[in-house]
């Protein structure tokens, strides 16, 4: 194992980037503190050493990956990519360390503590994709649908292709306000890209229309004799509930089904 | 009338019809339309009452030419009528679809006329849906019974799944309490589709490219507690639904009072809701867990036991075999371990090649040892701490549902345990309690 030196990786936050930190790490034969993003504030006291992304270093590692640790050591990185783990740069290297040590058994290692956090993160990063697929809701215009969300982890590159394939003649996008992304289709191309700001249209009439249509079979379809707002909360926590048609109500006091 | 009318009622008469997964078929876009559909289903939102919800479940009408008891919409009750006309309802369907309100479409009807010219009003919504939309999403279709078969040959054709309701788990329920069904009219159509399914298999083999007939299968509902059926009957029914006409699903109801008939339970009757769950935890254990239904029950224990699930019911009764040891037991043995799921067991199988498995260890990959810890051993060690009291176990097996309801509905009869008093158990009235198969 390397041995733990006093300074911290800074680097510009691309997935290149960090696989450039990965080869600095593993050339000077030593693990950083910590491995953050140069606009990230600062946590520690030791010294920075800014890591320029290297295309050719990075691309080394990235081909390095599935040859010695296996195809899903490079899914487990990409994803652990995504999530919103804190240090999470720091796991990935010393999951690296260790996989291109003991090569493609690291994986079933369930028990190792790396392996076990950055199977958590991907597990929460997929759970939430999930969500996602569950509960956006798009609002249409003549000409394009789309669809604020509020994730902890990135998803959109996880949920694209599921739209993509769900609406491939519409032009839709989604706004991740969280990580200020966003997902832009239109007929055959797709692109994610950093968006700071972005504000949905006021509803049109038949947009409204059908707001209000599906708001009234979600208060229909309830059973009132069943009512169990415990487990609709298990499956629907309420921090999804924001962007949702059926809990965005124009202001009227005593609906069933109503945010409570 | 206006359509949030004709929505509220044809959704309101539909929505005693639990089945509403989008499951069992997984299906890309052809490029030119709008939707898929993913082998796992996607619930869209959760009702009021914790009900998944993922398709439009509607009813094209509301209008029925039968009268059967348990039924809201049958031709004897008061109730306002309502019928979407195809056009109306594929629109709807597709404006839901497109927001990402469902899957699909879950389509159900009264009888209007007579079975046929329901069935034909069905299919040509369904046309509408995916010749003119190219509509890729899920639909299910219930079969009308007394349908002619080239109709229903029909609707299969477009529908990812079709179900007809057996509703009543006997012929003796049946005959008095839906007189114009009978279980040979429900069963006929439930076996015209799966042989057409069967065939259909044989056609995609030979060419890959037929035309797909309900490809997620079909499936049936039953209702619980309208009439005196036991646990054991309606399982052994479903069991050999499931072998018979190799259904994918088997769903039950409580059964909600919407009728005074003498026949039925009073109009006050609470939903039988503890009883439908552990029907479906049996069910699931029938499915995926490799248990037989004589296993769960036997003519002398026709009931479940409303405190603990049925897999902890059957352990209890098989202590013998237990406690197992995890870093050898086989998988099938795993999976017999109250608290121990299929997650849990595969990941105990890939975790314990690398490694000996502690407690530690199986807390650490997400097992959940609360019920578990009392049947397994790790390392050759119970869990450290564990002293098995009475008390304690008794605490961590039984559910949460099941002490709501001893607290609501059993007070006397399981009084003298004095579960809710600090008064200590003995060890022959725990085992006896929780042994019990009643
Ligand atoms: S045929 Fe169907 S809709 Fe008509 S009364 Fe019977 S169960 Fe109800």
């Amino acid at each position: 194992m390397f041995a733990g030196k006093n300074v911290v990786y800074e680097y510009d936050g691309t997935f290149d980037g960090f696989f450039s930190c990965v080869f600095e790490s593993f050339q000077n034969k030593e693990t950083p503190v910590d491995i953050r993003r140069f606009d990230q504030p600062q946590q520690t006291l030791d010294p920075a050493r800014f890591i320029a992304t290297n295309a050719s270093h990075a691309a080394r590692v990235q081909k390095a990956i599935p040859q010695k640790i296996g195809r899903g050591a490079g899914l487990l990185v990409r994803d652990a990519f995504l999530t919103f783990l804190p240090q999470k740069e720091l796991h990935m290297l010393r999951f690296l360390q260790a996989g291109f040590a003991a090569g493609p058994g690291i994986l079933r290692n369930l028990t190792d503590d790396t392996v076990c956090t950055l199977q958590k993160a991907q597990r929460h990063l997929y759970n939430e994709s999930h969500r996602f697929k569950q509960f956006i809701r798009f609002s249409a215009t003549e000409k394009v649908l789309s669809a604020v969300i509020r994730p902890r982890n990135q998803v959109l590159p996880l949920i694209a292709p599921h739209f993509i394939d769900r609406y491939p003649l519409e032009s839709f996008l989604i706004y991740d306000e969280t990580n200020g992304m966003a997902l832009v289709y239109r007929p055959r191309q797709a692109a994610i890209i950093p968006v700071d700001n972005f504000v949905m249209d006021q509803p049109d009439e038949t947009e409204q229309m059908y707001r209000q249509l599906w708001r009234e079979y979600y208060d229909t379809i309830a059973i009132e004799e069943r009512y169990n707002p415990k487990c609709r909360m298990s499956h629907m926590p309420k921090r999804y509930w924001d962007n949702m048609t059926e809990f965005c109500r124009p202001a009227r006091p005593g609906l069933r089904g109503a945010a409570r | 009338m206006d359509l949030f009318e004709k929505l509220k009622i044809l959704s309101d008469s539909a929505k005693y019809d639990v089945a509403c997964t989008s499951s069992g078929v997984d299906r890309k876009n052809g490029k030119d339309g709008i939707g898929n559909a993913a082998a796992c289903g996607i619930c869209h939102t959760f009702s009021a009452d914790g009900r998944c919800v993922s398709l439009l479940k509607v009813l094209l009408t509301n209008v029925c030419v039968y009268d059967c008891a348990y039924c809201v919409n049958r031709r004897s009750n008061d109730l306002p009528r309502a019928a979407f006309t195809p056009r109306e309802l594929a629109d709807l369907t597709i404006e839901f679809y497109r927001r990402n309100y469902i899957e699909g479409l879950f389509l159900s009807s009264g009888v209007m006329k007579n079975p046929d010219y329901t069935c034909e009003q069905m299919i040509k919504t369904l046309e509408i849906l995916r010749n003119e939309y190219r509509f890729f999403g899920y639909i299910h279709a219930k079969a009308i019974p007394g349908a002619d078969e080239a109709l229903l040959q029909r609707l299969g054709m477009l529908a990812d799944r079709m179900s007809v309701n057996i509703e009543l788990p006997s012929q003796k329920s049946l005959n008095r309490l839906a007189p114009d069904k009978s279980k040979t009219s429900i069963l006929k159509p439930m076996g015209f589709i799966s042989g057409r399914l069967r065939e259909n298999k044989r056609e995609l083999i030979k060419y890959q490219h037929a035309p797909k007939f309900v490809p997620a299968g079909q499936s049936t509902q039953m209702i619980i507690g309208a009439t005196p059926d036991t646990d054991y009957q309606i399982l052994n029914l479903s069991s050999a639904l499931y072998q018979k006409y190799r259904l994918k699903r088997v769903f039950f109801s409580a059964y909600m009072p919407v009728s005074t008939n003498p026949l039925l339970p009073a109009a006050d009757t609470p939903p039988p809701l503890l009883r439908e769950h552990r029907l479906y935890q049996a069910d699931w254990l029938l499915r995926f867990y490799g248990f037989k239904a004589e296993e769960l029950l036997d003519e002398e224990h026709p009931h479940f036991n409303p405190l603990i699930d049925p897999k902890c019911n059957w352990a209890l009764n098989h202590m013998e075999l237990f406690p197992i040891e995890v870093q050898t037991a086989p998988y099938e043995m795993l999976l017999r371990v109250p608290g121990i799921g299929v997650t849990s067991a595969k990941r105990i199988i890939t975790a314990r090649k690398a490694g000996t498995l502690s407690y530690a260890g199986l807390k650490k990959i997400g097992v959940v040892l609360k019920r578990a810890q009392y049947f397994i051993i790790a390392g050759g060690k119970l869990a450290d701490g564990l002293h098995i009291t009475q008390d304690g176990m008794l605490r961590s097996l039984i559910s949460q549902q099941g002490l709501d309801y001893v607290s609501r509905q059993l007070p006397q009869q399981y009084e003298q345990l004095s579960l809710f008093s600090d008064h200590k158990i003995g060890d022959m009235e725990v085992r006896a309690c929780l042994q019990a198969k009643m």
